[in-house]
């Protein structure tokens, strides 16, 4: 894929403090990107300085082979974006939706065309003539979106485009986007703090915390290798179980947690104390030891069962406070209950472990 | 009295414009601007709102009397001398208000301007779009300080019969005289004036108010 946008050494600091401090990003032709983060990561400062609506104190812009004034122009012209906090002007949905192509001084036939279809993409046709201080949340976000898609633009940069919206609103909504962005637009840049959100819509995923990125790669990747315990976290992981780093077998690290030695992937030296995140639903339990491919087999008394919808989420008391999420047949056919004994078997790539 | 009526008008009116190109500028700049002194010359702005007709009379009137520095233009006693003096009571309520305004919707309006590909000149008329009936409110603000304001124009104007006289120097006049029908008179119309001019401009200051997602 070639090279749509990037960026390089971007460091912004507001009143001293530094908020952003980004090696490297690259946004591919026909991909999605999502930045991940958590509130107060500096993902929308990435935003406004990837858009090139902000100045980095330092770093460097490149959009296809133009940088500098050179490039801010060409956004201008290419780029729309979407903020999470949308200004609609006073007037109505027409207006505002028209609005870019009003300062492109497109004609009146051509516009009233062009928000008439950005309108029913986005299936807000029957609101074209309403004030938009009539307008719920979600109505007004698919008008800044209408209003972003009839520049038909090259890239497009979302702000937390859901994080205003309700529950329902915002599964349709995503549906929409996932849609629009696919059909109409180059490359996407998603700004979210919502990880099922990033991952569902995302090519690639870069993970920003503290104004850093710690991890770019796709939803696969750091489902499997998460860099950092916060992704691990964001992509399902617990972190109940601890231990102390006591070998190493195979490139593995031998971790004692309450007397039991568990193998898993991470790099800390010998006599380190770690988390250990894994993910509740990679544990297998069964009423007795059975062949397996899984490398750390232990057994355990079950001291709690909550069901979960569907799902019965189990507390054990093998390596102290581990938990595994079984569905509900299977905890009917185990007999699993307070008290009962099971055999948990857990893959060690399952296991991350952190230095803590 | 149409006559005194239309000079009352004609005087306010021009006055009221020349605030307007003085104050919509300086207190956009105000609001928006970054540059030295600038907290200083907001808190000379609100502070002439305080300032007393009479002084800026006064001013006015040093400034375009025969001895003074601009007496060579003789414009005193004249509709424009009452015109300058009336514009300078005028001003600082236009820019106050019209900082005040322009400050309350904040710099992301003209950042998400600019992302819809708005210049910098677009995107500062659709931050100004957004305030627009504050910005009728304070040329309403303005012109109700002058066309009530009876010192400095009697000042600078000396009441001239046929030349600089308007309606509240005429009513202070008449008053004086006794003529308390006529003053009566041009008090109502006075009245009616203010309020009319006022009413307009309000109404339309009510149609547009801003409008942020989500509050």
């Amino acid at each position: 894929m070639s090279e749509l946008l990037a960026a390089g050494k971007l460091e912004v600091r507001y009143h001293g403090r530094r908020v952003l401090d980004v090696e490297e990003l690259t946004l591919c032709e026909g991909e999605l990107l999502a930045v991940l983060g958590p509130n107060g990561a500096g993902k929308t400062t990435l935003m406004r300085v990837l858009s090139m609506l902000e100045k980095p104190q330092s770093g460097w812009v490149r959009y296809r082979d133009w940088t500098g004034a050179e490039a801010e122009r060409a956004l201008r012209r290419d780029a729309a974006v979407v903020f999470q906090r949308s200004h609609l002007w006073a007037g109505s949905v027409g207006y505002n939706v028209g609005l870019g192509l009003r300062l492109r001084r497109a004609g009146n036939n051509e516009m009233a065309e062009r928000v008439h279809t950005a309108c029913t993409a986005l299936g807000i046709e029957d609101l074209i003539e309403r004030d938009v201080a009539n307008l719920s949340g979600g109505e007004a976000q698919r008008v800044a979106v209408a209003r972003a898609l009839i520049l038909e633009p090259e890239l497009l940069f979302l702000d937390e485009p859901t994080a205003n919206l309700d529950a329902e609103v915002r599964a349709a909504f995503r549906e929409d986007l996932a849609r629009l962005t696919r059909s109409t637009v180059r490359g996407t840049l998603l700004i979210t703090h919502d990880r099922a959100e990033a991952f569902y819509l995302a090519d690639r995923v870069a993970v920003l915390k503290e104004g850093r990125l710690i991890q770019v790669g796709t939803p696969s990747d750091l489902y499997e290798n998460p860099a950092d315990p916060y992704i691990a976290e964001v992509t399902g992981a617990e972190f109940t179980l601890s231990g102390r780093v006591v070998g190493r077998e195979d490139g593995l690290l031998l971790v004692d947690s309450g007397g039991v030695q568990l193998l898993s992937l991470g790099a800390a030296p010998d006599g380190a104390d770690v988390r250990l995140a894994y993910r509740p639903e990679d544990l297998v339990l069964a009423d007795e030891p059975r062949e397996s491919s899984a490398r750390n087999r232990f057994e355990a008394s079950v001291t709690e069962v909550r069901p979960v919808g569907g799902l019965v989420r189990v507390r054990l008391d093998g390596p102290p406070g581990v938990v595994a999420v079984i569905t509900r047949s299977s905890a009917e056919a185990l007999g699993v209950r307070p008290g009962s004994r099971v055999t948990v078997h857990v893959k060690a790539t399952a296991l991350h472990a952190f230095p803590i | 009295m149409t006559e005194i009526i239309l000079r009352s008008l004609y005087v306010s009116g021009s006055a009221l414009l020349l605030a307007a190109l003085i104050g919509l500028p300086l207190g956009t700049a105000l609001a928006l601007g970054r540059f030295p002194l600038r907290r200083t010359a907001a808190t000379l702005v609100y502070a002439g709102l305080a300032l007393p007709p009479v002084v800026v009379g006064l001013a006015v009137y040093l400034l375009l009397s025969r001895s003074g520095p601009l007496g060579g233009l003789e414009l005193i006693y004249s509709p424009p001398a009452m015109i300058l003096a009336q514009a300078l009571i005028a001003t600082p309520y236009v820019a106050a208000i019209t900082m005040a305004a322009v400050e309350s919707v904040g710099p992301d309006v003209r950042l998400q301007a600019r992302a819809l590909g708005a210049t910098p000149l677009q995107a500062l008329l659709l931050h100004l779009r957004e305030v627009r009936g504050s910005l009728v409110a304070a040329l309403a603000a303005g012109f109700g300080a002058v066309i009530s304001e009876v010192g400095a124009v009697m000042m600078v104007g000396g009441n001239v019969l046929g030349e600089t006289r308007v309606m509240t120097t005429a009513i202070v006049l008449e008053t004086r005289r006794g003529n308390f029908g006529l003053a009566i008179a041009l008090g109502g119309v006075l009245l009616a004036i203010a309020f009319t001019v006022n009413a307009v401009l309000l109404a339309l200051s009510r149609q547009s108010e801003r409008r942020l997602f989500p509050s």
